[in-house]
């Protein structure tokens, strides 16, 4: 606890001494947590480092549309939306490394099909409803989660594509809903 | 003493006042976490956590059966930033509420950004990750 340290200091200030601003400045600096001290971090490195999960998120969707199409359990009319929406993940991937490229990161690679089969889950799937289930449980996760992507970012430009990001997820994840004939929500403020 | 000076030891003693508030709501803050709702946890924890997180398998995420307790970057096979890997943090009740009140805060360089900033709600997904008890041997 970096607080317990501070508190003989606190006493001896109300003790009587006097304290000046800079004292002041120098109480708060300790308030910092051990672990973030003497760790600076520019504003697009750590928006790189964000988004990198994001990015991480997109695999896990692409692969999951992939693990769905080859499942055969899809009719091919839910196929054929499968495959948009897998499109349209692809497509987020690739302006979500362009950005952490932009902002001087690595963007993360993708795991192997099988690593995000264990991860989602996918043995349990048994039947076409079973799959739009697990796709719509992750497209609400991924407006969430970019949602949630929006407060820590730094740069004006990213925090819109994560904005535009997740106006793509909750379309996804009208459609799902609506494909699992599932009652529209009474109350509003959905996500988030 | 001049005024100055006196004013300057009023806003000293009104701040190390300021202070001590400051300290008592953050142990108000820890106590809180005792008695969050694991139940309520749940379902936040369903809502915000399980879009990157699971309990018992690595996704966006390291898996978080057994956190409360755990050092940071521990979990094998997930693949941490540096900046946790290197935090030397312990998954401490008080710990996991500040992390969750902004992540990139307590640990520049994280790569997760997602915040809870409603101590309750904190309180309540700390008493959920708390009743998952430890990860599988
Ligand atoms: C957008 C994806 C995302 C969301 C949403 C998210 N996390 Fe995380 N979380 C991560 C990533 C990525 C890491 C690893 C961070 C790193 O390596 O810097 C992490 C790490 C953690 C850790 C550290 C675990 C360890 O082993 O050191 C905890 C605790 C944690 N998250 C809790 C939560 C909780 C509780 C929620 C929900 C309120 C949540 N996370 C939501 C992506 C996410």
């Amino acid at each position: 606890m970096p607080t317990s340290p501070l508190m003989p200091q606190r006493r001896k200030l109300l003790g009587g001494a006097m304290l000046s601003l800079g004292g002041l400045l120098a109480l708060a600096n300790t308030a910092t947590p051990a672990s973030a001290q003497g760790r600076r971090m520019s504003h697009a490195a750590q928006d790189a480092e964000l988004l990198n999960a994001a990015i991480a998120l997109e695999h896990e969707g692409i692969a999951a549309y992939q693990i769905a199409a080859e499942s055969g359990l899809l009719a091919p009319p839910v196929l054929q939306v499968g495959i948009r929406f897998q499109g349209h993940h692809n497509q987020h991937r690739d302006e979500l490394i362009a950005g952490v490229r932009r902002l001087g990161g690595t963007p993360v690679a993708a795991q192997t099909n099988a690593e995000y089969a264990t991860a989602i889950g996918a043995a349990s799937l048994r039947t076409q409803a079973d799959v739009l289930q697990l796709a719509l449980r992750l497209e609400r996760g991924a407006t969430n989660a970019y949602l949630g992507l929006v407060p820590p970012l730094h740069n004006a430009d990213m925090e819109n594509l994560v904005a535009r990001l997740a106006a793509d997820e909750a379309y996804h994840v009208a459609v799902l809903a609506n494909a699992l004939q599932q009652e529209i929500p009474v109350a509003g403020m959905m996500f988030g | 003493m001049s005024w100055t000076q006196l004013s300057l030891t009023k806003a000293a003693m009104i701040a190390c006042l300021f202070a001590f508030a400051g300290g008592s709501a953050q142990a108000q803050t820890a106590t809180a976490s005792a008695v969050g709702d694991a139940a309520r946890g749940a379902a936040l924890y369903e809502r915000r956590c399980t879009s990157c997180h699971a309990l018992d398998v690595n996704r966006i995420g390291p898996l978080h059966r057994g956190v409360v307790g755990r050092r940071a970057g521990a979990v094998p096979g997930f693949n941490y930033s540096p900046a946790l890997a290197r935090s030397g943090l312990v998954w401490t009740e008080a710990n996991l509420n500040r992390w969750l009140s902004g992540p990139p805060r307590l640990v520049p360089g994280t790569r997760m950004g997602l915040s809870v900033p409603v101590p309750a709600e904190r309180a309540d997904i700390i008493a959920y990750l708390r009743a998952q008890g430890a990860a599988p041997r």
